[in-house]
């Protein structure tokens, strides 16, 4: 299906360059380096954000910075609740196809990967400004690369870090004692075990997440994913994966027949005790599951040793939003302690913080204490081993190459 | 004078959004799309469509589930029909099914995905007792990849809608006179009914029949929650490659737009064909001339089967109920362990905002379309000439499929310049309200006996004053009714919601759809339910506000 893609690929760079005459880069009243016209700017406006609305604790918290952000800076923030935040860039694109370059409807995105990629490329992105944000200072990026790099891409300002996700699997203690370390014990388990595991049908992204892990696991050429996909041979690097995922689909749930349709629906299953093992991209999401009933007490977390592929996600800018103040202090309002430490809260939502705790005073990291009292949250230490993320070409050519093999069997 | 431009402004109003819509899908078909690259015309969308993995089975199960759900449907109607006798029965179960109709297909679907899951009602019901299921059964029910749920889902909500419309149009028949002819040369009533009223009744509802075909292979959310997944029907692989991050996808989209232009095209083609072969078996079986063979056991399927598909509805929105307010309900109980109103205490501060969208842009477009259909019926009356050779161009946002044409309506309507804005949405509404509400309203209004307006004008009363104060107050009940359809059909929407408003303006619908998407059964239980009973209000006041003022005349209080 990407061949379409590779067939339009010259024209469209060939093209681009016209098309965006028009495009306004840095206008001189939305420099962020001039952070009090900025805030003056702002005042009043109305920032429309696109953000995945797929679970109510992350709206929930949405509105809590509608709130603050009103209070604080005199911005009325609106979130515009999609189902996949390719919703977004599709919008960003058709206003370009009809020559709206000043006034479009998406004033910031929650963002990352490849939608990041695909809208970096085709020059739908404002910026630089990421840098320039007062409290982008405290992520240390200098120590923490993770913040300006997005799935191997340098970010190079055109986005700002907001939260961290990492590969957490979770079970049923009541029904697992021991659970599967690696992706061949997990093999050997679902065997023993027929019906009890599946992952998200592809193109979802915590399934198209779970494909990339075992890939890293199973191929003995890992530097091949963090380049290009086209600069590698992808059937004999991806080779062991198909091969593992044809042994494991008959032992899976509806036996790899029928796959639920994202994270959040696995996570229902796992309630309603058709899994005993399942895995998500938030590491607190099962404690906060068992808090809201969701998911039984009996529930435990765990990272096994090897270490799981974790990233940031971001928020980006439209290069036609015409709040790009509102949408910047609102940016700039997400890295503040008080907002990450409000996030990562079970009780509110629990996403990772990606400021450096390690690095803050010792009155604002009191603010990212976590509470350990849920049995089901990870034990501490738990998320020291992050794989990083391939390139994001991997995921689009594992996702049409999974669809090509699995769908209409 | 403004009379007689309601005709032509109504399907101007619904003629050429989708004209200009459909063109735009067209043309990025053909590979024609400059802001992407895609100036010249080629083939090459067609080719990577028809490389797509699975697509054939797409097309297959589009086409099927739209054929089988409506010949379901239109059978469980015409049994109920045929078998109906006016008992306490009959008329409870015609009670019960206008309020089915008001609910919109997502809530519907939700409902019976809940029931008939594998952790389903049904199963918790039955387990462990019956079946010594301690966990869930790994059994594919709902998502079946042959359709079956998809095809039982539309069945539940179409039997409502086609079971009005014949109901609307039977007493056009004298269906009773003729029965009783039949019943004098010997024939049972449900044969006699099926065999002297059926074949009079058939092309009376022959375009809702058409369009409930042109909606069930076109369907985007019921498919997403009951279809098949891999692969998904052609009209929700349609919506994920619109929706891709990968921008060249747009022309595979376009392609798909098109092509389901054609499946749901061929789905009325075969029908046509299958109406032709239905005829001739007919006609042999009437001309036949069997009188009693076969009565009984039509009796009771008529009954039961109507019987079933309500029951089924009714169980499903009590399963959203009961799931709204579950604490923890692990699989096999019957009922919650606990009972919370811990998910309504949350919802509640966010429906504020999406309930009053949901009532403005309904009531605007409701209020709209119904000035609109008066105008152009009181135009009909005064002129004398019938308009039901524009009638086909009514239907048209009814038969050509929303997937098909809203796409490339977002595209027109950004060129235009055109914010997203209540008024657009509103706008957009009207399309699938205004055909509805001239449907339930114009049977009523042409049906009017004319010796009132001539006994009014004998007595000296303008035209304009018969139809405030003689025509109007007359049509209460059916106006009403209208509009509490109008209403339902309005806040059930969900694609022109969703597209026209750039996701700005949320809905009651918009915000059950995209919260679906979390799984949480509990939150789509609340949510769903707040999406079904809205409708309800609307109907209740139908029912209710000419009981009220015409308390002291029977005759236009409406049926009940």
């Amino acid at each position: 299906m990407r061949a379409l893609s590779s067939r339009f690929a010259p024209r469209l760079t060939a093209l681009l360059p016209a098309l965006l005459l028009s495009t306004p880069g840095l206008s001189a009243t939305t420099d962020p380096a001039d952070w009090e016209a900025v805030l003056d700017e702002a005042r009043g406006q109305t920032v429309y954000w696109y953000a995945w609305a797929g679970e109510q604790r992350t709206n929930d918290y949405l509105d809590w910075v509608a709130g603050r952000v009103d209070k604080r800076f005199g911005i009325e923030l609106k979130h515009v609740k999609v189902g996949d935040t390719a919703e977004a860039v599709s919008r960003v694109l058709a206003e370009k196809q009809a020559g709206n370059d000043e006034a479009g409807n998406v004033d910031l995105i929650w963002i990352n990967g490849e939608n990041f990629a695909a809208m970096k490329e085709n020059d739908l992105l404002f910026g630089p400004f990421a840098e320039a944000l007062p409290n982008f200072a405290l992520t240390r990026p200098a120590h923490n690369p993770e913040v300006v790099t997005d799935f191997t891409l340098p970010t190079e300002g055109y986005e700002s870090p907001w939260g961290r996700a990492q590969i957490t699997y979770y079970y049923d203690s009541e029904a697992l004692d021991t659970p599967p370390q690696d992706i061949e014990a997990l093999l050997a388990w679902a065997r023993a075990n027929p019906g009890r595991f599946t992952y998200p049908r592809i193109p979802d992204f915590t399934g198209s997440t779970f494909l990339k892990q075992a890939l890293i696991e199973l191929t003995d050429q890992d530097e091949a994913l963090y380049a290009p996909v086209e600069e590698s041979d992808f059937a004999t690097v991806t080779a062991p994966l198909w091969e593992y995922l044809d042994a494991l689909h008959p032992y899976l749930w509806r036996s790899g027949r029928q796959f639920p349709a994202s994270g959040p629906e696995m996570r229902s299953l796992m309630g309603d005790g058709a899994l005993t093992l399942a895995f998500t991209f938030t590491p607190s999401e099962p404690a906060a599951a068992v808090a809201d009933y969701e998911l039984p007490p009996s529930t435990r977390s765990y990272v096994p040793e090897s270490g799981t592929l974790g990233n940031v996600h971001f928020v980006a800018i439209p290069y036609n939003s015409p709040h790009k103040a509102g949408a910047m202090v609102i940016a700039n309002y997400l890295l503040s302690p008080e907002a990450q430490a409000t996030k990562q809260d079970l009780d509110v939502w629990g996403d990772r913080t990606v400021l450096d705790v390690a690095r803050l005073d010792d009155d604002t990291r009191a603010l990212f204490d976590l509470d350990q009292q849920n049995p089901a949250m990870l034990p501490p230490g738990a998320l020291q081993k992050t794989l990083p993320e391939p390139h994001p070409s991997w995921m689009t050519a594992l996702q049409d190459a999974w669809q090509a093999r699995y769908i209409g069997q | 004078m403004m009379l007689r431009l309601a005709p032509v402004l109504i399907v101007t109003l619904l003629v050429a959004p989708i004209l200009a819509g459909l063109a735009m899908a067209l043309l990025p078909a053909f590979g024609y799309l400059p802001a992407l690259g895609g100036e010249a015309f080629s083939l090459a969308p067609w080719r990577t469509l028809a490389a797509q993995p699975g697509i054939g089975r797409s097309v297959a199960i589009s086409l099927a589930s739209g054929l089988v759900a409506t010949a379901i449907s239109l059978a469980v109607v015409l049994l109920y029909l045929a078998a109906a006798t006016g008992s306490r029965l009959d008329r409870w179960i015609r009670r019960l099914v206008s309020p089915l109709l008001s609910i919109p297909h997502a809530a519907a679907a939700f409902g019976l995905a809940f029931l008939i899951a594998p952790s389903g009602l049904l199963a918790r019901l039955a387990s462990p007792a019956l079946t010594g299921w301690e966990r869930p059964p790994d059994l594919l029910i709902v998502q079946d990849p042959w359709g079956l749920s998809l095809i039982a889902g539309l069945v539940i909500k179409e039997v409502p809608f086609l079971l009005l419309m014949s109901l609307a149009a039977l007493p056009q028949l004298d269906a009773e006179r003729r029965v009783a002819m039949a019943r004098s040369l010997g024939y049972r009533p449900a044969i006699a009914w099926l065999k002297v009223v059926a074949p009079a009744l058939y092309p009376l509802i022959r375009l809702p029949v058409f369009a409930v075909i042109a909606y069930a292979s076109s369907v985007v959310d019921v498919a997403m929650i009951l279809g098949p997944t891999l692969p998904p029907t052609l009209a929700v692989s349609i919506l994920t490659w619109f929706s891709d991050p990968d921008l060249d996808q747009r022309f595979l989209a376009s392609a798909g737009a098109i092509l389901q232009l054609g499946v749901t095209a061929t789905a009325l083609l075969t029908w046509w064909g299958l109406e032709r072969l239905a005829a001739r078996l007919m006609a042999g079986w009437i001309a036949r001339g069997g009188r009693h063979r076969g009565e009984t056991s039509l009796h009771l399927t008529g009954k039961l089967a109507i019987l079933h598909a309500t029951g089924v509805a009714f169980t499903g929105i009590g399963g959203l109920a009961i799931y709204s307010v579950a604490g923890f309900w692990r699989f096999p109980d019957a009922l919650p362990k606990s009972v919370t109103l811990d998910h309504w205490a949350q919802a509640l501060p966010s429906l504020g905002g999406p309930l009053a969208s949901t009532a403005l842009i309904a009531l605007c477009s409701t209020l709209l379309a119904a000035v609109l259909v008066l105008a152009a019926l009181e135009n009909e009356q005064r002129t004398g000439r019938n308009a039901s050779k524009a009638l086909w161009l009514l239907y048209l946002p009814l038969i050509v499929p929303q997937i098909a044409f809203l796409f490339g309506l977002v595209v027109v309507m950004e060129q235009i310049g055109t914010r997203p804005t209540h008024g657009l949405i509103i706008f957009g509404h009207l399309l699938f309200v205004l055909p509805y509400v001239f449907l339930s309203l114009s049977e009523a209004y042409r049906r009017i006996d004319p010796r009132w307006t001539q006994l009014a004008l004998t007595l000296g009363a303008s035209r304009n004053a018969v139809f405030w104060r003689v025509r109007l107050p007359m049509l209460l009940a059916p106006l009403l009714t209208a509009c509490a359809v109008g209403l339902a059909v309005s806040i059930g929407q969900y694609l022109p919601t969703q597209l026209l408003g750039a996701g700005r303006v949320t809905t009651v619908t918009t915000e059950a759809v995209s919260l679906a998407a979390g799984g949480n059964r509990r939150v789509i239980g609340v949510w769903a339910l707040v999406q079904a009973c809205l409708p309800l209000v609307g109907f209740v006041i139908a029912i209710g506000l000419p009981k009220l003022l015409w308390s002291n005349r029977r005759g236009m209080q409406g049926a009940p």
